[in-house]
């Protein structure tokens, strides 16, 4: 009896190791299986002339398939966003944090939590139906639908990311640091400029990688608000067609086996990479942030 | 003066925080509120339990609600079980080691990833590879894989709250580790996976991209019978009828947002019902 249920427990615990394994397994796979389909581009196209390749024609004969203007348009619609995000969730990050009486942190709180929760394609249902006709009326464009139109939604994407990580990041600030300046004189105000920034600063530069994690592999909204031309832009105020877009809007097109579709896995190859890259050095800075 | 001074930058500082507050608050309104106000009108009986028309020009959006809640009961009942008993293992069992290091840093990266690309890696893996070809399986797992790292890092949170002096009675009386878990740990935690659950429906819910090969289809007469049929998913649709079909009369687009916002929100707002319950009675 007594030899059943230990059995049984043994099962259970392997049971449940496995289960603890299973994220590093499906990481693996993704990245297994990305290769499986996208290693195969090297055989039709060079590394350097699809990463560095300044022309998208994916269906002219023969293919001409870099992916150069679309990471030019993934990094301006990124660096638009960015510009907006971190300023913006930094401040509101310490008003709710630090300033906000505690009802109103409540409600802001889930404004926030409101925000992360509205799914993208309803954001860029809202940039298509207003923001989008408001930009060409407003700023006088040919098309709405531009790179700027992309950074607004996604700043907008990656601002719940920024604000509560940030949030934890200045709450995690030893209160000491804070009453100590406060002591000395110093006004609520200098006391989180001088001091208590500094103590949170790993972990705000933590929250600011992940929203831009969050902004460079956003999908929807993004092909939704761009314009998707697969062109270098020039500026922040022509259409444009990021890295994710261009698998969303062709995979369903693209004929399983040609170099277009090898192709467009090997975009995914390198958005996995990136977003490993980003999410590697943000968790080493919030580590390092905790060590302290 | 410099007191006076300070005050006065003081103020100033805290209005530029509060100016970034608003900026970023009042949107979030005013978005919900549109949704509200233009979708609110367009319910009806027949748009929500009809099939489509007329090139979805005319009649409702039943299979679609009905393929989105496909998608969530399966990808929740594949993912559930396992980021549950990820979690229980990282939280109960896991030493401070290179393992779990590993586990910790793959969940993260796995949070992390594009949501195309779950669509790509989901097209990959259960569309060509297993031959499950573009159906609610494909669908569901890809989702379920995605909506993983939310599952366990609530339930991780939910357990670590139970109080440790509760594993340690239940150790003293003789109980082994997984009676403890079972018995003293997981019960307690119970609220907190629930939080977790919830909200990982709306996320599945609210997904287009990783459904796009996977499940997606632009239209079907009829609705899905098994799990190897394609399916119709409410955020595809609504892509569908703003970026891809033109003339579609406004109140059909609005009011597809307004039931995709309101099953994700009910679920928020469910969700942390049940958290602030929690937490009141501990």
């Amino acid at each position: 009896m007594k030899n059943l249920r230990r059995a049984k427990e043994f099962v259970i615990e392997k049971l449940i190791l496995l289960c603890g394994l299973a994220s590093i397994l499906f990481v693996v796979l993704i990245f297994v299986f990305l290769l499986r389909e996208g290693v195969s581009i090297l055989k039709t196209t060079g590394i350097l002339s699809f990463l560095g390749g300044r022309f998208w024609y994916p269906i002219s004969s023969p293919p001409r398939l870099g992916i150069l203007p679309l990471i030019l348009g993934s990094l301006l619609v990124t660096a638009g966003a960015v510009v907006m995000a971190v300023p913006l969730g930094i401040g509101a990050a310490f008003y709710i944090a630090e300033v906000a009486p505690k009802r109103l942190r409540t409600i802001l709180k889930s404004c926030v939590e409101i925000l992360a929760a509205i799914p993208s394609v309803v954001l860029g249902f809202v940039g298509i139906t207003v923001l989008v006709p408001f930009l060409k009326n407003f700023l006088h464009l040919p098309t709405g639908l531009t790179a700027f139109a992309g950074s607004l939604m996604l700043a907008f994407m990656a601002l719940p990311t920024i604000i509560s990580i940030s949030e934890d990041a200045i709450n995690a600030v030893p209160r000491e640091y804070k009453d100590g300046a406060l002591a000395l004189g110093a006004t609520h105000w200098q006391a989180l400029r001088r001091v208590v920034i500094h103590g949170a600063l790993p972990g705000i530069i933590a929250a600011a990688m992940l929203g831009i994690g969050r902004v460079f592999g956003e999908t929807m909204a993004v092909m939704m608000v761009t314009g998707n031309a697969a062109v270098i832009p020039h500026s922040l105020f022509e259409p444009v067609r990021t890295l994710t877009a261009t698998i969303a809007a062709e995979m369903g097109e693209a004929a399983k086996g040609s170099p277009h579709y090898f192709a467009l896995f090997a975009i995914g190859i390198v958005l996995f990479l990136i977003s490993f890259a980003i999410n590697l050095t943000a968790d080493l800075l919030l580590n390092r942030g905790k060590k302290k | 003066m410099k007191p006076r001074n300070e005050g006065l930058r003081q103020k100033l500082g805290f209005g530029v925080l509060l100016l970034a507050t608003l900026i970023v608050v009042i949107p979030v309104l005013g978005i919900v509120g549109l949704i509200i106000a233009k979708g609110w009108g367009a319910l009806s009986w027949s748009f929500l339990f009809s099939m489509p028309r007329d090139g979805m020009r005319a009649g409702g959006i039943w299979p679609a609600i009905v393929g989105t809640f496909y998608l969530v009961f399966v990808s929740i009942a594949f993912a559930l079980p396992i980021g549950v008993a990820a979690a229980i293992y990282l939280n109960e069992y896991a030493k401070d080691n290179g393992l779990t290091r590993a586990i910790n840093l793959a969940i993260i990266n796995l949070a992390g990833v594009s949501s195309v690309v779950f669509g790509l890696f989901g097209l990959s893996l259960f569309v060509i590879f297993l031959r499950f070809g573009v159906s609610i399986i494909s669908g569901a797992l890809t989702l379920g894989i995605m909506t993983l790292p939310v599952i366990i890092t609530t339930t991780r949170e939910a357990l670590r709250a139970v109080p440790k002096s509760y594993r340690e009675v239940s150790f003293s009386l003789g109980a082994s580790h997984w009676q403890t878990v079972r018995h003293s740990v997981l019960p307690h935690a119970l609220p907190g996976i629930l939080t977790g659950a919830i909200l990982s429906i709306g996320r599945v819910a609210g997904e287009t991209a990783p459904i796009l090969f996977t499940v997606a289809a632009f239209y079907l007469p009829n609705l899905p019978t098994s799990l190897s049929d394609q399916a119709m998913a409410l955020p595809y649709h609504l892509y569908v009828i703003t970026s891809q079909i033109p003339g579609i009369p406004e109140g059909f687009r609005f009011g597809t947002a307004f039931v995709l916002i309101a099953l994700v929100l009910i679920m928020n707002v469910s969700a942390s019902i049940i958290r602030s319950r929690y937490r009141k009675k501990k």
